[in-house]
């Protein structure tokens, strides 16, 4: 086993600090001008923003946009088609922007009025800063992942998992990045690591499909690597 | 060293105290100063009564200044603070001139101070002009608006926002209150302590002698209300839920608990609507409590089965985090910030009218497992969002930002 060149996978934490842009809309016409030059930090936050809110039901929809499309605009077309739009498929951040206003704009091409919500439901842009904080917690062995998982906070998870993309020159998670850093006696493991697939999972079920990965290849009957 | 921040573990957790510490460490040798209008009376007072130890036990070399002045001065900030509200207030030039005047007296005083700071924290528009006069100032300032200043009367923000837009950064409790400025406004919603007076846990014998002290009947089921005798909190609505709910549950008992009218017109006028509403009915407590009955209040809270925010209006609201901190569930107006921190059908419910409030009351009543249910999810949505721990690192965090001038990711540790 390759071990003696890998570094000690330092476990992160975060927290979010939200900047207000000013700018807010009412209804879709002005969702789509805005949408076509407000910063893609603040497409970034409302899209991975709120899995760092504390929620009691799971979100029906799983973007900002699309939940005020349905709770504010009563648009439940819109919101499954903003929805749907999964960041993961776009290599750009203006692909994401694209997307979205492709979509408001069909919308507002379909409805015979435009949607608008109450003075009180507008739509405010926020962006935030991510802020970084030690926990204490290193591992030098993949096979110490498993135990550590569910020790972490969920900031931790959103960093090395959701912020980590921004961040490796490969767009993955820092999991996948440091089980490479082993050479092929993890690649395997790595490339497992980098299928989840964080948007339409909270951080609860990334946490949870994590684990099940690392101990259904580290502790496996059939995986012999780790002996 | 860090007792103070210390006790704030057990309710805080170690992970929240863990990332104070690294962030003041990023602070180290870091001057900050606060300034505003009143040492007692207020919220911002009360915060600042807390923070500032707080940044002081956490290694910050942190102090706090109050701006000062005549009659002139205070009607001015005050008719600032109804124009930042919304109110169409037209403020004379000859208060502007005493607002300009007073400003100045005020930086005579400060200036040194200030110029020298590294951080400097300027709490709404009192002291909001000092940044113009402190020309030679080494470090960022902040203006830190405390007000719901969603749909702020033009004028008035026009005159304001030519000092505003001169500081590095400002601070907002909701992105709904925000405007245009040139520089970086975070969101900061504000936050209660759960180790005050007004929060802390409470002996069991303190809470129950507060029945016979009012004469409530520890036997029959409470409702409380705790605000001032404002139209916006619509307290006469509370009694009509009551009234409506107590057709079909008798044994109901209200408390309205607030502080008394004392010069306020309005109040006055709104507390003799409440005692006409009330009718004499020897279940509908009103309460008129001095404004350091922070026990008191505590005991109230903890003693009611409901606790009811019917606010038809509402910059944040929170009595609502105070109600829920104690378990209660709490039944809301469907407004402003009660929203962030009544979430319907877990934390409590929210409502548009006295019929709506009636109506949850009275399935609450009749499912206190429920109830019950409510209280513990309430309880831990606070401690995850409204705890003064979590306001602090923000705090913490922005300063980092705003000093090292970073655009995107702040390292603490």
């Amino acid at each position: 086993m390759n071990t003696a060149n890998a570094e000690p996978f330092l476990v992160k934490d975060c927290t979010l600090l939200r900047i207000a842009t000013g700018i807010h809309v009412q209804n879709l016409s002005e969702m789509r001008d805005k949408l076509l030059t407000i910063h893609p930090e603040s497409i970034y936050f409302h899209y991975w923003g709120r899995k760092l809110r504390h929620v009691f039901v799971e979100p029906e929809y799983h973007n900002d946009f699309a939940s005020w499309a349905f709770q504010s605009l009563h648009d439940i077309t819109l919101a499954e088609r903003l929805s749907v739009i999964d960041p993961s498929d776009s290599t750009e951040p203006e692909d994401l922007r694209a997307g979205l206003i492709e979509v408001v704009e069909k919308r507002i091409y379909e409805c015979e009025t435009i949607p608008s919500s109450s003075h009180d439901e507008q739509f405010h842009f926020v962006h935030a800063k991510i802020v970084v904080f030690d926990t204490g917690y290193a591992v030098t062995r993949p096979e110490e992942l498993p135990g550590l998982i569910p020790e972490i906070p969920d900031g931790s998870v959103f960093y090395h998992f959701i912020d980590a993309a921004r961040r490796t020159k490969s767009k993955s998670n820092d999991f996948s990045v440091w089980l490479s850093s082993f050479g092929n006696d993890y690649k395997e493991l790595s490339e497992r690591v980098s299928t989840i697939e964080p948007y339409f999972l909270n951080m609860r079920a990334i946490r949870e499909r994590l684990t099940s990965i690392l101990n259904e290849y580290l502790r496996g009957p059939t995986n012999e690597r780790t002996g | 060293m860090s007792e103070l921040v210390d006790s704030y573990t057990e309710v805080a957790g170690k992970t929240e105290i863990e990332r104070l510490r690294q962030l003041s460490e990023t602070l180290e040798g870091c001057s900050v100063v606060h300034v505003n209008s009143t040492r007692v009376g207020g919220g911002v007072a009360e915060i600042l009564m807390k923070f500032v130890p707080l940044m002081q036990d956490l290694g910050l070399e942190t102090s706090w200044e109050v701006v000062t002045g005549e009659s002139e001065f205070y009607k001015c900030t005050k008719s600032m603070h109804n124009g930042l509200q919304g109110n169409p207030v037209d403020i004379s030039e000859s208060l502007l001139s005493a607002y300009e005047k007073t400003s100045a007296e005020n930086a005579e005083k400060l200036r040194d101070k200030l110029e020298q700071a590294d951080i400097v924290i300027i709490h709404d528009p009192q002291p909001a002009a000092l940044l113009k006069l402190c020309p030679n100032r080494k470090g960022k300032w902040i203006w830190r608006c405390h007000i719901d200043a969603s749909n702020p009367y033009p004028p008035v923000w026009n005159y304001l926002r030519e000092y505003i837009a001169e500081y590095d950064a400002s601070i907002f409790s909701l992105p709904d209150f925000a405007q245009p400025l040139p520089h970086n406004q975070y969101i900061v919603p504000p936050s209660i302590d759960p180790l005050s007076e007004k929060n802390m846990d409470l002996d069991k014998d303190e809470i129950v002698s507060k029945y016979s002290e009012y004469g409530i009947d520890p036997d029959r089921p409470v409702i409380t209300q705790v605000s001032r005798f404002d139209r916006f909190k619509d307290p006469v609505g509370v009694i009509e839920a009551y009234s409506i709910t107590k057709k079909l549950v008798p044994a109901l008992q209200l408390i309205l608990a607030g502080g008394g009218a004392d010069d306020d017109p309005e109040g006055e006028e709104v507390l003799k609507e409440v005692y006409a509403a009330a009718d004499d009915d020897p279940d509908i407590h009103v309460l008129l409590l001095p404004p350091d009955a922070h026990r008191t209040i505590n005991a109230l809270q903890r003693l009611s089965d409901i606790v009811i925010q019917k606010s038809t209006r509402e910059g944040f609201g929170l009595t609502v985090s105070e109600a829920m901190w104690k378990g209660k569930a709490v039944i809301g107006g469907n407004t402003g910030g009660i929203k962030l921190q009544v979430i319907n059908h877990h934390t409590g419910f929210l409502v548009d009218t006295p019929e709506g409030a009636s109506l949850r009351t009275r399935h609450l009543l009749s499912h206190p497992e429920e109830l019950l249910e409510m209280g513990v999810k309430a309880r831990g949505y606070v401690r995850e969002n409204f705890l003064i721990t979590r306001q602090l690192r923000e705090y913490l965090s922005l300063m980092r930002g705003v000093l090292a001038g970073t655009e995107g990711t702040i390292v603490a540790g």
